[in-house]
């Protein structure tokens, strides 16, 4: 009978520190979890007592990879909470902006992160000596999106111009156009991605499980929207709660959430699943040259899903700049806010799955209660349950696969665990 | 004498990241930064970067740090990469100064853990966010959250070539001014650019937003004629504290405990 003992410090190619522990004796599953053991930073805690428009650049500090999603949740947040309406440019503005991260963060983590695991690297750094090729391709999109990131917003970590209400710089139209033809021209890298992706020898393992992502009627949502589970449940984005509640365990400073099972799943395979009818068309071309037919129940391909949405944002961002361009750049400038007092409740689907700020300000605009829900913590559990079921399906082989698989695992879900580990305050009063 | 506990490869000295209480934004910036500076890749051998790589190496004689330490348990680890490094540089402004994550200071220790782990809150070690020379010698430190990539670049090339690392002792007006930038207190907004150290060429004044002194306080400002300034802006006294703290409060605190000794 197999005996087998699997503990690894700090799993690499993450964002952020977390531990992979594995105990089974004479076949029999004793232990396996990951725990989260980054210092917690208390950021629900702080903001209170910060004026309003510190939030967002307060709250982006939360991750540098998804510094624009928690900005663009916590200016929902705001605006909700204040009644500030933004203007439909500065929600196109958003969306290309938000677009631009989604493909950083993608590429990162499909590139640099996922790829030496199929590549027989332990990085992308001899991954550049290995396939030349591969990495020059990731640099280029990786450079394009952080570059639609700074013409909108002055840089991706952390962004500047994102203000309540609006930006406080504008794009040019000169700084568009020439964007345009660098996103048509990364259709060529797309094509290439693809193509690479679809070689790659995803494990085999099902697991189904609650898919939940937001959802709009006219487009593939990431900001706004109701949010949706695939157990056919539907909630306005002020009723978060009644869809994450959230707990403490005693082996992670993350959170686990849990809704209609015991676990449910975040993320750009969540997204496919609930939302594949409003991929772009060239995105469902890639999807299925990758083999992806909702519903998807496989959690390696998450990194597949991530291509196909890197697809859809190209696209997209091509239909967003024409729409900015057709309607010409207005000098606006973020309105001028009336403070009161109020609550509010911002949600983005960001790079690794749904997120939640939700604020309560005083009447001197001064946050009194904060709680941001981060998509890394709502996956805990079901990562965590894929490993028990994965665990004994996998255990007769060497140790060294097992851990190799575990790792690959972990990563799929692309955890951001320096996201995670600031978890919210347990109730509202 | 040099270091005789680690050897260099090919003379490229060997150089590891590490991260603490933070974002990992500034590591994600240097993985920018390096993107259009392979060649800075041929001049060091990097054997530690958790976020980047799997493989892992013990031996290095410059280690960049970033993230604040916010745990006791967390000395022991900065004190054994002390022990090895012959450099130490902090990466950013949460190990550089505090940064966001010593805003807990600002509230008493045990209602931020209440806040936010409940009656777990035991569960869960934290101490006062202090950057990493509260706890060991640090020889450089990259300003900024996140650090600028071109400065990044010139810093490592200075401590490359042995030289004291090239960071502005000015403020980000020269840079404002450089730029041609309007003031931004002549368009109703509030600027700590006066009294923040430059070398970011003033990046968020130059897409309108005031500078909110990511980078730290330049030696000797004068605070007092800020202080003025922001209050002619309409701000009151509890909003210009405010603006100090977002970056500064764990220097803000110490100064008023100083003096409070005087």
């Amino acid at each position: 009978m197999t005996t087998l003992k699997v503990d690894v410090h700090h799993v690499t190619r993450v964002e952020g520190h977390g531990d992979i522990v594995v105990d089974t004796r004479n076949g029999e599953l004793k232990e396996c979890r990951f725990e989260v053991v980054e210092a917690p930073r208390f950021f629900e805690a702080f903001v209170r007592g910060r004026p309003y428009y510190e939030l967002s650049h307060i709250t982006s500090r939360i991750c540098g990879i998804c510094a624009v999603g928690h900005a663009t949740a916590s200016l929902r947040a705001t605006e909700k909470a204040l009644g500030v309406e933004p203007s439909e440019q500065t929600v196109l503005l958003r969306k290309l902006n938000f677009h631009g991260e989604m493909i950083d963060s993608h590429v990162l983590h499909t590139y640099y992160l996922v790829a030496p695991d199929f590549l027989g690297v332990g990085s992308v750094i001899p991954l550049a000596a290995t396939h030349p090729g591969v990495v020059e391709r990731a640099l280029r999109v990786k450079k394009l999106s952080g570059d639609l990131c700074a013409m909108v917003a002055g840089r991706h970590t952390h962004p500047i111009a994102m203000a309540v209400g609006g930006f406080t710089h504008l794009p040019t139209e000169a700084e568009l156009r020439e964007m345009r033809g660098r996103l048509v021209d990364a259709r060529a890298d797309m094509d290439e991605t693809v193509a690479l992706f679809a070689t790659l020898p995803w494990p085999e393992f099902e697991r189904e499980t609650e898919y939940v992502s937001l959802k709009k009627d006219d487009e593939y949502a990431f900001i706004d929207g109701t949010v949706v589970t695939s157990d056919g449940f539907s909630y306005p984005i002020e009723d978060y709660r009644k869809v994450t509640n959230e707990e403490c365990v005693p082996f992670s400073t993350a959170k686990w959430t849990h809704h209609n099972r015991e676990s449910y799943m975040v993320g750009a395979l969540a997204r496919l699943n609930n939302n594949f009818d409003q991929l772009h068309p060239r995105a469902k071309e890639a999807a299925a040259k990758l083999g992806l037919k909702p519903i998807v129940t496989n959690p390696f391909l998450n990194s597949a899903a991530q291509v196909v949405e890197m697809v859809h944002c190209i696209e997209d961002c091509i239909l967003i700049i024409d729409e900015l361009l057709t309607r010409s750049i207005q000098p606006e400038e973020p309105p001028v806010v009336a403070v009161k007092a109020g609550v509010g409740v911002g949600s983005c689907d960001v790079p690794r799955g749904i997120l939640f700020h939700n604020y309560v300000y005083g009447e001197d605009g001064r946050c009194v209660e904060a709680n941001c829900i981060i998509p890394t913590n709502q996956n805990m559990a079901n990562l965590n349950a894929d490993m028990k079921e994965l665990v004994p399906q996998i255990m007769d082989r060497p140790q060294e696969e097992v851990r190799h698989l575990l790792e690959m695992l972990v990563r799929a879900y692309d955890p951001c665990i320096s996201c995670s580990a600031h978890f919210l305050n347990v109730e509202f009063v | 004498m040099a270091n005789d506990k680690s050897q260099t490869t090919n003379g490229r000295p060997k150089v590891a990241f590490f991260d603490f209480a933070c974002c990992e934004g500034c590591q994600l910036t240097v993985i920018d930064s390096l993107q259009t500076h392979l060649d800075l890749l041929d001049a060091v051998e990097i054997v530690q970067f958790r976020e980047a790589m799997t493989e892992k190496g013990e031996d290095y004689q410059i280690a960049f740090i970033e993230g604040s330490c916010t745990r006791k348990s967390d000395e022991a680890r900065l004190k054994k990469i002390r022990e090895q490094a012959d450099i130490v540089v902090a990466l950013g402004a949460c190990a550089h100064l505090g940064g966001v994550n010593a805003l807990k200071n600002l509230h008493p220790l045990e209602d931020v853990r209440h806040w936010v782990y409940g009656d777990k809150a035991d569960w869960y070690e934290t101490y006062e966010a202090r950057p990493i020379d509260a706890v060991i010698k640090v020889d450089a430190a990259i300003p900024g959250c996140p650090i600028d990539r071109e400065e990044f670049i010139r810093v490592v090339k200075a401590v490359l070539l042995g030289k004291k690392p090239p960071i502005p002792d000015y403020p980000i007006c020269v840079e404002c001014k450089l730029k041609e930038n309007v003031c931004l207190f002549h368009v109703g907004k509030f600027c700590l650019g006066p009294v923040t150290r430059a070398g970011c060429g003033a990046i968020c004044p130059s897409f309108g937003s005031g500078c909110e002194g990511c980078r730290g306080l330049i030696p000797n400002p004068n605070e007092n004629a800020m202080k003025d300034v922001l209050a002619e802006a309409g701000l009151t006294v509890e909003d210009v504290l405010s603006r100090f703290t977002m970056f500064n409060t764990y220097q803000v605190q110490e100064r008023m405990a100083e003096e409070e000794g005087k």
